[in-house]
């Protein structure tokens, strides 16, 4: 067993199970500093259910996760953020009702206590940001737009930006391309090159051609357990992949 | 986007100034004093349904018990006057003399502990707001800390509002029971029932109003303001951007709690008693439509909504007493099916963009659904 302290994201034994059926069993993998790993696998494999465990929206039956050397099962959702781990949602998840700059706002990682809330002031510092950002996602235009009126891809991208202003050292996401027109497809998949640098990403992603444009390493899952692990070369000739999942 | 002159801070001021216009001075000048004090203790409802502004129509969180805050408020600033109105002097005649009458009546022969603070117009002061956000702390964190929510805590703070009917009806000897506490007198010697001590506590009503108003829009402005309105949409979204969801959805709900008390103790000021009947479930209620009426996600949509619907009230009941109760309900059931966002959505989707036309601003009316919903 390798020491956990080497890795920025070490699971352990995680194990979850909603009424007696394992949805995660006994899982184990690690992840580097700067590592973009890729979990695949067919539907119902508990893909979300592991980042769910990771950062704390479902509490895990057993098993660890050490995130720098800290435990995140004892942690509270909001700790998980503060410690670094961002999240983003399979189904874009972003405020409708604000506009696409206060979206941004809500996000940076300043005035997050009632009292801080009340306080925060929107300063140079804060509004820089939020442009750099908006660039960075293509909507520097919309920053006054109601975020409702966004497209598909471009409330996907929100959400992404949502969680590069917290500047997170692992990002989570959950079907980034999903629902996507090839063109968005092309830009996100350049805005994730992009922002990969200087810290981890866990990415759940069905889309072949996407993940062997991205991974460094694909985690594949089949009922809660882990398959296959290593290169995208090594999984796709792997007779157990092929006999679960790519074959189809 | 389209933005009218009626929008932004510039607007909402515009706003509060011209409700501050029609209660400071065109009702003052066109009502007599009986009317007046009516309309004063219609204003002490809106502290309550601004409350709700915040609570319900910004964070999304129904309280149908904002009566249990109103009523603790009222019965603060009440257990105040009724000491005061029980000097020895007064109720000499009582085989306790000094003690509140329903209390001599109800054989309690010394002052309970805890109406003891209650000599001191600091403290009780102090208790008109502490107290119902005290209450409000607790139910917050025992329930949005368990992620109680929506309907479930709509139900829990009903049953609050029973119970606590229950408990005032109950301890007769401690509250004044179903009669509550009455035949108040005065306020540090001042008589509060006089002609004049109405006008003056109708402007520190109307006064006080408003500055609860420009509270609660500083609050919206401010990043936790629209940070209310992003739980309401995507709770877990927030609380994954790093956010404590429990801890702001407990401010507001106590924020709206000390309003609805600031509201009760004027009440009960000028309207001179305070009773259970303002506490339960069917008053709560009535506090919600009013708010829905206004329009709940506008501050001053809600003050003018808690005017008409008691302006109805009033005349309606005079005429027809029975069937008051009918009307109220349709007039809900209206309002949520038809207008969701009540007389202040009306008044943005058909009346903004005509005065902006009429500034010959030339702007086209805003499109689909208003900015009104974020706000």
């Amino acid at each position: 067993m390798t020491n956990a302290t080497d890795f920025l994201l070490s699971v352990e034994g995680l194990t979850v199970s909603f009424d007696g059926f394992k949805a995660v069993d006994d899982l184990s993998f690690y992840v580097d500093e700067n590592e973009i790993r890729v979990i695949i696998g067919p539907n119902g494999a508990g893909k979300t259910t592991v980042l769910d465990l990771i950062c704390g929206r479902t509490k895990a039956s057993g098993g660890s996760v050490k995130f720098r050397g800290k435990e995140l099962t004892a942690m509270r959702e909001h700790q998980i953020v503060h410690a670094g781990v961002g999240r983003k949602f399979q189904n874009p998840s972003i405020y409708d009702d604000l506009t696409v700059f206060e979206n941004l706002e809500i996000s940076y990682p300043r005035g997050r206590s009632v009292w801080g809330a009340l306080a925060f002031k929107r300063d140079a510092a804060v509004r820089e940001r939020i442009h750099e950002i908006a660039e960075m996602i293509f909507l520097a235009d919309h920053l006054e737009q109601r975020a409702e009126y966004l497209s598909h891809g471009q409330k996907q991208w929100l959400e992404i930006g949502m969680l590069l202003i917290q500047d997170p050292q692992l990002l989570m996401l959950d079907e980034p391309v999903a629902g996507m027109s090839v063109n968005e497809r092309v830009k996100t998949a350049e805005l994730l090159n992009r922002i990969i640098a200087d810290r981890s990403v866990i990415v759940i992603e069905h889309d072949m051609k996407f993940v062997e444009d991205i991974a460094h390493k694909v985690t594949v899952l089949h009922q809660g357990k882990i398959l296959s692990e290593g290169s995208m070369e090594r999984v796709k000739n792997d007779p157990k992949v092929v006999e679960v999942y790519l074959g189809h | 986007m389209t933005r009218s002159f009626l929008t932004g801070t510039r607007g909402e001021l515009l706003g509060v100034g011209v409700l501050a216009l029609l209660v400071l001075l065109v009702l003052p000048l066109s009502l007599d004093v009986f009317r007046l004090n009516l309309v004063g203790k219609y204003l002490t409802y809106a502290f309550v349904a601004v409350g709700l502004v915040l609570c319900w129509g910004s964070a999304g969180i129904l309280s149908l018990g904002q009566g249990i805050f109103f009523g603790l408020g009222g019965y603060c600033m009440a257990m105040f006057l009724k000491l005061e109105a029980s000097n020895p002097e007064a109720t000499k005649i009582q085989s306790t003399p000094g003690i509140p009458d329903f209390m001599d009546w109800n054989q309690l022969t010394s002052l309970p502990w805890f109406w003891e603070p209650f000599h001191s117009l600091t403290f009780s002061l102090a208790a008109v707001v502490l107290v119902p956000s005290a209450l409000a702390f607790v139910i917050g964190v025992a329930m949005f800390k368990r992620r109680v929510g929506g309907v479930y805590f709509a139900i829990i703070t009903q049953a609050i509002a029973a119970i606590l009917t229950i408990l005032i009806v109950g301890q007769q000897g401690y509250t004044g029971g179903i009669n509550g506490i009455t035949d108040l007198r005065t306020l540090k010697g001042w008589d509060i029932r006089t002609d004049e001590a109405k006008l003056v506590l109708y402007f520190v009503n109307a006064a006080l109003l408003l500055g609860c108003i420009l509270l609660c829009l500083a609050v919206r402005r401010s990043k936790l303001g629209r940070i209310l309105v992003a739980l309401r949409d995507k709770e877990d979204r927030v609380r994954f951007s790093g956010y404590d969801v429990a801890n702001f959805k407990t401010f507001v709900f106590c924020l709206a709690a000390a309003l609805a008390g600031v509201g009760g103790a004027m009440f009960t000021l000028q309207v001179g008693f305070m009773s259970p009947s303002f506490v339960g479930i069917v008053p709560s209620i009535e506090l919600v439509i009013y708010c829905a009426v206004g329009g709940r996600l506008s501050l001053l949509g809600a003050v003018y909504g808690t005017l008409l619907v008691n302006w109805a009230k009033t005349s309606f009941s005079e005429s027809f007493p029975e069937l008051w109760l009918f009307a109220m309900g349709a007039l809900f059931i209206g309002v949520v099916m038809a207008f969701p966002n009540g007389l202040a959505g009306l008044f943005q989707t058909h009346v903004v963009p005509r005065l902006d036309r009429l500034r010959g601003r030339g702007l086209p009316p805003v499109p689909g659904p208003t900015r009104m919903a974020a706000e």
